[in-house]
């Protein structure tokens, strides 16, 4: 079924009883040619790249809960391509130009919003870290703008811009980064996925990696044994316990980021607006929600709720940068297991064991990388060889110390990002 | 979440700053090695349930102190200063055993 102006025309004129379910609930299979753990985002748009450009459609998704459940419903929904690090750079810049036709290649309403990201900068030295970033993305081939402080003001006069510890000095401006639905992307991907022939298989859980001679056999899960050639481990907070089902210790400490939204109010905020100095972001849905988030609560935890000491901290900052948003009352906190690396940047890349393949360390930026990390992802599965703009996320960097990838020079050590 | 500091009583979490596993109160030996030092380093258990971890006293007494604590619940199960903590959780047991 595909959607059309013309098909919401007649199912409206015809009681909308034409609509059918966007994906099958198939049983598993005793067999495929590669499963992907973790039905989220990343795990869907895995499946869907591998089935699309590859041809690989004898594969299964589990997940051990239902499609959306994960951190894809759990985060903020920002889409952007700012990073400056050779190898963050090129694929954030791919994710983006995925995400821009995302809608159109899925046939899916993601609500992609590209209504430009604002990073506000308060001293000199802030604006010249900004205008250092912004010729970055130039150079990569991406949109940035230095917005002087009348601009600013002109383009969110809601803000308070002359607090006396951190007056706006400008911003710098991403036209092209917004927002998309988060769950319509997991929706898009998982329909995408399932009408080229990929089982969504949901309430699946992993219980054992199967290995034989250090070469992936297939999986036990709780609804059964499933073999499998190859099998991708995509399952962002939950890697450890995962991994640690093929003997494998990662790099990675998961942690709690919490994120809140306010009641629907009037239009207020036309941007995704940062505010580096507060740890607060902040960004408006389409329903009139104020969605805000900011820092790690900075301890282990799985439990995808945090504790007040962080959400007192975030609404100061709030209050900081927008006093009015102080009448605004909360509907709704949350919390995501994010999968922190020692870096701060993600890892993508073989294991050990042949055929078995990890995807984790997405830190606390996973939502605007699915389309790039399924694309490559799917590559690293088909072709056993990295997609050159993934090419640098290495497992052994932390090891050897040789190529990591530390976007904000604070050192690679855990608990530093 | 309170943590009841065994100098001061329980107390806001906020006093308290985390450090990570407690596999940093002891360290490889300089020729170890580079697999030894990136265990150390970076790999980590990281485990969805009980976890021995480092915590920092900084507003309070300065104490450092072995923390474990559920990471499902938030649950603190017990709080012991570092400097009277096994090394490791596996020494504590046997420890016990002895």
């Amino acid at each position: 079924m595909r959607f059309s102006a013309l098909r919401v025309l007649k199912e409206g004129l015809t009681g909308n009883k034409g609509w059918t379910p966007h994906w099958r609930d198939p049983a598993p299979k005793p067999e495929y040619d590669a499963i992907i753990i973790g039905g989220g985002g990343h795990g869907l748009s895995t499946a869907y790249y591998l089935a699309k450009n590859h041809g690989m459609t004898n594969i299964a998704v589990l997940e051990k809960g239902y499609i959306g459940g994960g951190n894809v419903g759990r985060n903020t929904t920002i889409v952007r391509a700012n990073y400056g690090l050779e190898g963050n750079s090129q694929f954030y810049s791919h994710s983006l130009k995925l995400w821009e036709g995302l809608e159109q290649d899925l046939n899916y309403n993601a609500m992609m919003s590209q209504r430009g990201i604002i990073n506000l900068f308060h001293s000199d030295g802030q604006r010249d870290a900004a205008a250092r970033r912004a010729n970055m993305m130039i150079s990569q081939g991406d949109d940035a703008e230095l917005l002087d402080k009348h601009t600013v003001r002109k383009l969110l006069p809601n803000l308070n811009h002359d607090n006396i510890r951190f007056p706006i000095y400008g911003g710098l401006y991403h036209k092209r980064g917004g927002t998309a639905r988060h769950d319509a992307v997991a929706w898009g991907f998982a329909r995408g996925a399932d009408q080229r022939g990929v089982d969504l298989i949901q309430n699946c859980e992993v219980t054992g990696i199967d290995i034989e001679n250090g070469v992936v056999k297939g999986v036990q899960t709780t609804r059964g044994a499933i073999k499998a050639k190859k099998v991708g481990m995509v399952v962002a907070g939950r890697s450890g316990q995962v991994a640690a089902m093929a003997g494998m210790r990662l790099p990675v400490e998961s942690h709690v980021l919490q994120a809140f939204v306010t009641e629907g109010l009037k239009p207020c905020v036309d941007h995704v607006v940062t505010f580096g100095m507060g740890h607060m972001y902040m960004s408006q849905s389409d329903k009139g929600g104020l969605v805000f988030g900011g820092d790690l609560d900075f301890y282990a935890s799985y439990a995808q709720r945090g504790n007040l000491p962080t959400k007192e901290h975030v609404m100061e900052a709030a209050m900081c940068l927008m006093p009015q948003i102080g009448k605004a009352r909360v509907l709704r906190s949350w919390g995501g297991i994010m999968d922190m690396s020692p870096d701060g940047s993600f890892i993508m890349d073989k294991t050990q064991v042949d055929g078995l393949f990890v995807n984790t360390g997405w830190c606390y930026g996973g939502f605007k990388a699915v389309p790039a990390s399924g694309y490559c992802m799917a590559h690293l599965m088909a072709t056993g060889q990295p997609h050159e703009v993934a090419a640098r996320h290495r497992l052994d960097r932390f090891e050897t110390g040789r190529g990591l990838m530390d976007e904000e020079a604070s050192g690679s050590q855990h608990n530093l990002h | 979440m309170r943590i009841a500091c065994p100098l001061c009583g329980e107390r806001d979490s906020r006093e308290f700053s985390y450090k990570g596993a407690a596999l940093a109160l002891g360290y490889p030996s300089e020729e170890a090695g580079f697999e030894a030092w990136d265990d150390y380093l970076h790999k980590r258990d990281n485990p969805a349930g009980p976890t021995r971890e480092l915590w920092y006293h900084g507003s309070g007494c300065t104490a450092w102190l072995v923390v474990t604590r559920n990471t499902m619940t938030h649950e603190i199960l017990s709080v012991e200063l570092a400097e009277d903590a096994p090394e490791s959780a596996q020494e504590n047991t046997q420890g016990a055993n002895a």
